[in-house]
């Protein structure tokens, strides 16, 4: 995985894993892609802990308050790739 | 509206044994929980010893979720606050969430997270600390993560008197449940070890350089040179007598009678030290005369100054040597906002057991007039007993326990 390379949900499951764990009873292998944060058991600080180890693995620089307002991964991974794709770098 | 403040649930992590069971048995077969620092290597430090909770695999005890955003310490705490929730048969869902809050005492928080996340923020860059720092460092941790895990929304808090803080934190539960609160859970867990946060309890002057596991905290010994620190401590469920009827619970192991703090006067005043004025504010409260005291569990400083001063407070209101006294904390060290709670477990137990724990290591000076149970467990009929707690720079508090 090239750090430009556009982040996937299969991304995202291994980040929030490594970063934030997983919440008892769901499954974030399954089709999770709109499902809320707040329902996979995800609060707004495991998101900015989620969104600092993208920024260090990435080398980009995300904006806090886009990354706490995602709600869903489809959100949070929208903020990541259009940092990727404008290249902000950190 | 709830007069009456009970205990009816207990969960324990300490030196000397992992939950309620191993450690009641260990304290009375007098088993010393202080050993060599085994978390880092004290090689190098003025203190080569402390008491550290055996066996914890935090993975065994609490949800993946939590693990990264929590200290050592607040694992420990939410692993006791299930097993004292448990104890006590209480399913915080099925009650109401803001008539349940939580207090405890602390004296530090997450010291070692903090150490961690500060170590990577000046070796690797500000990018590389966690998220998590920003409330896992804090000394109201514990409380706030027991509110979140089990829907306690009611009144809560942090007590921050050093040794006296677990005293204080259950007398502030104590008063929620008189104000209205069903079930407010107290106690403390504390006591970390990272070389930042000894050397931070190193600059107190009272721990001990000894290396020998066996003679290094000796309160009421003429050897006493300072005390051991410690971790962990234990989790109390704190509930009203009407609250815990309602749910169908009438068992209790004792009502939370009397308490009283003070403060001392400064230091080179001429004026009496504040510790016999908390034990007598706390008897007068539960209307409890010394003669009707089974058992005293002793602060135990392990500082020949301290030391007296107890003694001396104990002796004046019970007389010289009437009334056993114990420190079972020389089996675990000294635990900080975890000690005081700890004592008050060890105090229940006797009340349930009808056996006063023992003091180890200790060799009873004859310059304390006290009746020190030594050794060995005693076995006594216990109604009542006093947990004394002192706060360094001053804090003195009393709880009287009775049985129900």
């Amino acid at each position: 995985m090239a750090a430009n390379e556009e982040m996937t949900i299969d991304d995202l499951r291994r980040v929030l894993r490594d970063s934030a764990g997983e919440e008892e009873g769901v499954n974030l292998d399954g089709d999770i892609i709109d499902v809320e944060f707040a329902e996979l058991g995800y609060d707004s600080i495991a998101l900015l802990e989620t969104g600092g180890y993208v920024e260090r693995e990435r080398g980009v620089s995300l904006d806090e308050e886009s990354v706490t307002a995602a709600k869903t991964p489809r959100t949070f991974l929208a903020v990541v790739n259009d940092s990727l794709s404008n290249g902000s770098g950190p | 509206m709830n007069a009456t403040a009970v205990v009816t649930g207990v969960g324990v992590t300490a030196p000397n044994g992992l939950g309620t069971d191993a450690y009641w048995a260990a304290t009375l077969r007098g088993e010393n929980g202080i050993d060599r620092l085994a978390h880092f290597d004290p090689s190098g430090y003025p203190v080569q010893l402390a008491g550290e909770v055996p066996g914890f695999d935090v993975k065994e005890h609490l949800p993946n979720r939590l693990i990264p955003a929590t200290d050592r310490t607040t694992q420990l705490a939410l692993t006791a606050t299930a097993w004292a929730l448990d104890d006590a048969h209480v399913v915080p869902a099925e009650l109401s969430e803001f008539g349940m809050g939580v207090t405890t005492a602390a004296s530090a928080g997450g010291f070692e997270f903090g150490q961690q996340q500060l170590e990577k923020m000046w070796s690797e860059g500000n990018q590389h600390v966690s998220a998590y720092q920003s409330i896992a460092w804090f000394y109201a941790v514990n409380t706030g993560q027991i509110s979140i895990r089990h829907g306690m929304r009611g009144p809560s808090g942090v007590l921050v008197s050093e040794q006296a803080g677990g005293l204080d934190a259950v007398a502030q539960a104590r008063r929620q449940i008189r104000k209205g609160s069903d079930l407010i859970v107290s106690g403390g867990v504390d006591g970390p070890f990272c070389s930042w946060s000894l050397i931070s309890q190193w600059t107190s002057g009272r721990l001990t350089e000894s290396s020998d596991p066996d003679h290094a905290y000796q309160p009421f010994d003429s050897a006493a040179a300072g005390h051991v620190p410690g971790e962990g401590g234990a989790i109390l469920v704190v509930e009203g007598e009407q609250s815990a009827r309602r749910r169908g619970v009438t068992d209790s192991y004792g009502e939370v009678a009397g308490y009283a703090a003070t403060f001392d006067p400064r230091p080179g005043s001429e004026r009496e030290p504040g510790l016999r004025r908390a034990i007598d504010t706390a008897l007068a409260e539960a209307r409890v005369s010394p003669a009707d005291v089974d058992v005293v569990f002793a602060d135990a400083a392990g500082d020949p100054g301290l030391d007296l001063v107890e003694a001396t407070a104990i002796a004046e209101v019970f007389g010289p040597g009437a009334v056993p006294v114990t420190a079972p904390k020389t089996m675990t060290g000294r635990l900080y906002g975890g000690g005081a709670p700890l004592d008050l477990v060890a105090a229940l137990l006797s009340i349930r057991d009808n056996i006063i724990p023992p003091t180890v290591n200790v060799v009873l000076a004859p310059r304390y007039e006290i009746d020190l149970v030594s050794g060995t467990p005693r076995n006594a009929s216990v109604n009542t007993a006093l947990v004394l707690a002192r706060g360094q720079d001053g804090f003195n508090s009393a709880v009287l326990l009775r049985a129900t």
